[in-house]
């Protein structure tokens, strides 16, 4: 297997100018239009809205001013599937059509995916969603074919301030180290690093450098894997199917007792 | 999202519908069909046999209208296929810690002791010439075993989408461990309610008619507790009930569901009636349990 790869996405160096969804839609030959129309959504820069199966790039623009706009900052954040080391999506998937790479990273097979929805309901991020082209879950790849060939990913490869950083994960994660103490012995204390150890989900082979907390982000403050609910509802699932097979069970003998 | 109670908030519906919703209906009703059916057949008197008769004629009609929903909601209808088979080998794909697989293998073995039954109760009914299907079900050790296995596939048909929801990140799906109990529960009233309005409309008189209106109020009863239960457990995520159409459904499914029939099953009138609210409230609740997460917006 290949080393771990992944994307460091630095937010504080972010402007917001969407080369990233630019590049990814053009490699991926993903439709630059919603059913041939464009739409305004009205929310600042941002009229791709969110992940799904045909956006998989979104640049937030988040505005935190005052009132009369007198003072505040943007935020901006390239978002995007986050290669979960323990991936919800992977492991929930009744078909085998999600498979882990040998890049380590989290691949939907189109050609095996049956559009049951489970990996979107799974998805602790809310990444994926039906592609209405060819009506299966899709998501980033992480530019699978590229990697293939020794290409780094479309969006870092277009990201004009280096924002969104390509490289083994292993190296991004000292890499994105540095940067966090740069900006605190530069002053911006509130920065941190999202998703870059194995707290999270085992690790994110996408992470980043936040300056807020995640909710503001949009981001899960604390994502955990579906298999995690499951021993306990399977446990009370069961006791309830006890109690309705007793249920039955005791009327009808009582019934049997009956004159 | 700033102040969403939970992670779960931050995910997003995989638009699952009234397809969905139908799925658990009818897949509940099967399961519980053959539970009764097998319980009268296995515990019952001798004249209460018509009602296991129509339990076990009924429970196919069910899995087949709950297959077309399930096969018809996911995305790639020509792709169902996908579910049991591994599309590169042509080897059976048994992913068994996904309910989803898991949910397909079991409904096709519940089909099969479902066809079994069918054909022993179709030939009780002279509905066939061939006599040998009569083997098939109880009094006997073939017809018991296949009533017991039936019976617990049944229960796990009628109960695993609890699993199903919580194998997601999904706000109240994946925060509450009742929502199987809930299934299973109502699934055994609806059957229960079912079955006694087929009796009514053929003019049975018979002495389990009275046992399934006890079973059906008890099973409402219970059902009614674990909801208290479910609702608790939700903590923070309970917000998402206060939505005006989950409020909306919640009241109907009170009202509709637990409320109405159980007043009338305490009075002993409108057995009727009763038996039709409970099949109101069944689908209602799983209309609930479908749609419940949309009132997740913070």
């Amino acid at each position: 297997m290949a080393e771990p790869v992944g994307f460091f996405t630095d937010t504080t160096v972010c402007i917001g100018c969407k080369a990233c969804e630019v590049a990814c839609k053009q490699w991926n030959q993903l439709p630059a239009t919603e059913g041939g129309q464009n739409t305004l959504s009205g929310d600042s820069y941002d009229n791709t809205r969110k992940l799904d199966g045909t956006h998989w790039r979104h640049v937030q623009f988040i505005e935190q001013f005052t009132e009369d706009r007198s003072d505040g900052r943007w935020l901006m954040m390239s978002d995007v599937c986050k290669h979960c080391v323990q991936a919800g999506c992977l492991e929930v998937c009744p078909t085998n059509a999600i498979i882990r790479t040998e890049f380590d990273t989290v691949v939907i097979q189109s050609d095996v995916c049956n559009g049951c929805k489970a990996c979107i309901a799974a998805c602790p991020f809310g990444v994926i969603d039906i592609n209405p082209v060819s009506n299966t879950a899709q998501k980033c790849t992480l530019c699978y074919d590229r990697l293939q060939n020794g290409l780094e990913p479309a969006c870092s490869k277009a990201c004009p301030t280096d924002s969104i950083q390509f490289g083994s994960v292993k190296e991004l994660r000292e890499r994105a180290a540095t940067r966090v103490q740069q900006l605190h012995d530069g002053g911006e204390k509130r920065a941190y690093l999202y998703g870059a150890d194995e707290k999270m989900l085992g690790g994110l082979n996408s992470f980043f450098l936040l300056v807020d907390r995640p909710e503001v982000y949009k981001l899960p403050p604390d994502p955990k894997l579906p298999s995690s609910n499951v021993p306990m509802s399977a446990l009370v699932s069961g006791l309830g199917a006890l109690v309705a097979a007793a249920i039955a069970l005791v009327n009808f003998r009582n019934r049997t007792k009956e004159p | 999202m700033i102040d969403a109670p939970s992670s779960a908030w931050f995910t997003v519906h995989p638009d699952w519908h009234w397809l969905v919703v139908t799925y658990f209906f009818f897949g509940g009703l099967a399961g519980g069909c053959y539970v009764l059916a097998a319980v009268i057949d296995l515990l019952g008197r001798e004249r209460d046999r018509p009602l296991a008769r129509v339990g076990y004629l009924s429970v196919l009609p069910c899995l087949a209208i709950s297959g077309v929903a399930l096969i018809f909601d996911l995305s790639r209808p020509d792709r169902f296929w996908h579910l049991l088979v591994e599309v590169h080998t042509w080897r059976p794909l048994f992913q068994l810690w996904t309910p989803l697989n898991a949910g397909a293998w079991v409904l096709l073995a519940f089909s099969f002791f479902a066809l079994l039954s069918s054909l022993a109760a179709a030939a009780e009914a002279g509905w066939l010439r061939w006599r040998a299907p009569l083997r098939l079900r109880s009094p006997g050790v073939a017809g018991a075993a296949i009533a017991v296995i039936g019976a617990l596939l049944g229960l796990y048909v009628a109960s695993y989408e609890g699993a199903l929801l919580a194998f997601t990140s999904r706000p109240i799906w994946s925060e509450t461990p009742f929502i199987g109990p809930l299934l299973v529960l109502t699934a055994l009233s609806m059957a229960a309610a079912y079955l006694l309005l087929f009796g009514l409309w053929r003019r049975w008189e018979l002495p389990g008619m009275r046992v399934l209106q006890r079973i059906d109020a008890q099973a409402l009863g219970v059902a009614l507790l674990v909801l208290v239960a479910l609702v608790v457990s939700l903590g923070g995520s309970a917000r998402a009930l206060l939505s005006p159409i989950n409020l909306l459904l919640l009241a109907a499914l009170l009202v509709v569901g637990f409320i109405a029939p159980l007043a009338l099953r305490m009075r002993g009138r409108g057995v009727a009636v009763a038996a039709v609210l409970v099949l109101v409230g069944g689908f209602l609740m799983r209309t609930l349990i479908v749609f419940s997460p949309y009132g997740a917006s913070a």
